[in-house]
């Protein structure tokens, strides 16, 4: 038994107005990004003339080429450090069940309700002590730290559902943990794991307090600290600062648009789970 | 290699009989290895840090000269400057745009949506919906800065609709700054609780919507009587999740406004930034820290409370 006809028209009305809602901005800097640098046009204008030079010369001002390669060394250095050392410990406290496992949980989860600037001043004193402030290694660290609640607690929520017979058989035929680890029970873990590592991707291209905070150099910066420099620096020049905008945007949505399913999913179990 | 005496096939239950001890305590020493690295970056960057943040938070520092002990008086004098006191009432104004609104807005949009079931349309609206998630804060705070500016889009539609008497330049307005932030956190947040709660409806036994509906039951009915009651531990996660954003904003408001004009949009973690980086007094910011901490954590047990017990 269906709803009444007009309440169909309704709730699909209702869902294109937010979808219109949610999509309107894109469209809006987008246009004003096309506008000629340095002028002030309304929100919604197609321009005369499109300036799609604007997008080469944010390209440049915004100093893009190191920006990218910056962001993907972050990446590259937080990600696969953080998938390996959450799992390891994921499939300590969910599968082999040590001692104080519970304990070490309740610690982790603990970590999920902290916010962000409540820590961030002594990791400022403790990297420059360190001699890494100013560094991408200043990024780096506290971030892989700063994932270890979620992604521990992601990981264990996998192994602690996995049969604990696989273990034991592959114990009988001779394996150490370690073997077990790496040939059983990470094949096993591969969906949990790419889900994991592609929120923590999108996260760590989206940092900004971090690289505020304890980068000075934009060109050692993620993506997100990075555009908040360049807001800093061009925000009278709103053409210019929406194309750079779109530039950081483009990889990110183009990310989504390839993996929206285990996004959407691995973020929804994610909240859900915790 | 050292193991091979224990994992012989035939080994096991021998050497449990003759080492059970030194086994036992082998596997948990190994267990224990595979937690430390993990542990071991938790503890130095992120429960050090929080320890010090409380230690910092009883000195007078301004980052490189000495510190000096001055006992709680960084708590009192942060109850006594407005200016400061104030940046908790604003996170307070920011749950409710952040959170409640969201969370609401999200229950009833998501109802609406799972009653007409809208196949095609509703996939594509998940998928839209979802964006604002996944995009930097930074970047949303800028482009919201922008459609809230004088020339920007919302005054244009404003402009359209008749309304141009009161458009404005939202943000750098003393009244509706707080405001204008709070709806660029709902721009972020509503898809997020809209996919997640409707997602948790399409679980819900279709067998109770449909006998609501045989009897004639309207949406408000339906709403009240059934997905309200059903969903009360996602409502609660929803809840969590927005709460902490809330209460952690910082990305949209720096690119935004950085908590001006005044003090009308300034949030523990702006005013943390600024205490410490810009005005140098380390303690004084480090006991806004430790407020915004346990505050975090006293909106958050109430919440898990209601959402875990007495659950229908």
């Amino acid at each position: 038994m269906r709803a009444p006809r007009g309440e169909i028209w309704a709730g699909r009305a209702l869902l294109l107005v937010l979808m219109a809602f949610t999509i309107l901005p894109f469209i809006s800097i987008f246009m004003t990004a096309l506008h000629p640098s340095n002028t002030v046009p309304n929100g919604l204008e197609w321009p005369v003339d499109p300036q799609w030079g604007n997008f080469v010369e944010a390209f440049r001002v915004a100093q893009m080429p190191e920006t990218l390669a910056s962001s993907a060394f972050i990446v590259l250095a937080v990600v696969p450090v953080s998938l390996i050392i959450s799992t390891m410990a994921g499939f300590a406290i969910g599968m082999l069940r040590i001692p104080g496992a519970n304990v070490l949980l309740f610690l982790f989860v603990f970590g999920l309700t902290l916010p962000f600037p409540g820590i961030i001043i002594p990791i400022y004193f403790l990297e420059r002590a360190m001699h890494i402030y100013n560094t991408r290694l200043a990024i780096v660290l506290p971030l892989i730290a700063l994932y270890m609640p979620f992604a521990v607690f992601w990981m264990r929520a996998h192994f602690v559902n996995m049969p604990g017979e696989l273990s034991e058989a592959a114990r009988v035929d001779g394996a150490t943990t370690w073997d077990l680890f790496w040939q059983i029970h990470v094949p096993l873990a591969r969906a949990p794991i790419a889900s994991l590592g592609i929120l923590m991707s999108i996260w760590t291209w989206n940092q900004f307090l971090l690289a505020l905070v304890l980068v000075e150099d934009p060109t050692q910066r993620t993506m997100a600290g990075a555009l908040g420099y360049f807001q800093g620096h061009y925000a009278t020049d709103i053409p210019l600062l929406c194309a750079a905008t779109i530039l950081i945007l483009v990889p990110t949505l183009v990310v989504f648009i390839l993996f929206q399913r285990q996004i959407i999913t691995a973020l929804l179990q994610g909240s859900i789970k915790g | 290699m050292t193991s091979i005496p224990d994992n012989r096939p035939a080994a096991p239950s021998f050497s449990r009989r003759i080492f059970p001890q030194r086994k036992v305590r082998r596997e948990t020493l190994i267990g224990w290895l595979f937690v430390l690295p993990a542990l071991l970056m938790y503890v130095l960057f992120v429960l050090v840090p929080l320890l010090l943040t409380i230690l910092y938070s009883f000195f007078r520092w301004n980052g490189v000269g000495p510190m000096i002990w001055v006992g709680v008086k960084n708590y009192v004098t942060i109850f006594q400057a407005p200016n400061l006191l104030g940046t908790i009432t604003n996170a307070f104004w920011l749950v409710v745009w952040f959170s409640i609104l969201p969370v609401g807005l999200g229950l009833i949009v998501a109802s609406v949506i799972h009653r007409v079931a809208t196949g095609r349309l509703g996939a594509i609206a998940r998928t839209v919906l979802f964006l604002p998630q996944v995009i930097p804060l930074v970047a949303a705070g800028i482009i919201w800065g922008w459609l809230l500016a004088l020339p920007g889009l919302i005054n244009q539609i404003l402009k359209a609709g008749g309304l141009g008497a009161i458009t404005r330049a939202w943000l750098g307005d003393f009244d509706w700054a707080l405001p204008a932030v709070g709806l660029i956190g709902i721009w972020v947040l509503l898809g997020f609780c809209i996919v997640l709660l409707l997602t948790c409806m399409t679980k819900v036994d279709p067998a109770l919507y449909e006998s609501a509906r045989i009897d004639g039951a309207s949406w408000f009915k339906e709403f009240v009587a059934i997905t309200v009651p059903l969903l009360r531990y996602e409502i609660g996660v929803c809840l969590t999740v927005t709460v902490i954003a809330a209460l952690a904003a910082f990305d949209i408001i720096w690119v935004s406004t950085a908590g001006g004009p005044g003090n009308a949009t300034s949030v523990p973690g702006i005013q943390i930034y600024v205490l410490a980086f810009t005005q140098r007094t380390v303690g004084l910011a480090s006991a806004l820290a430790v407020m915004l901490m346990v505050l975090v954590v006293a909106v958050i047990i109430p919440i898990q409370w209601l959402s875990r017990e007495r659950a229908l």
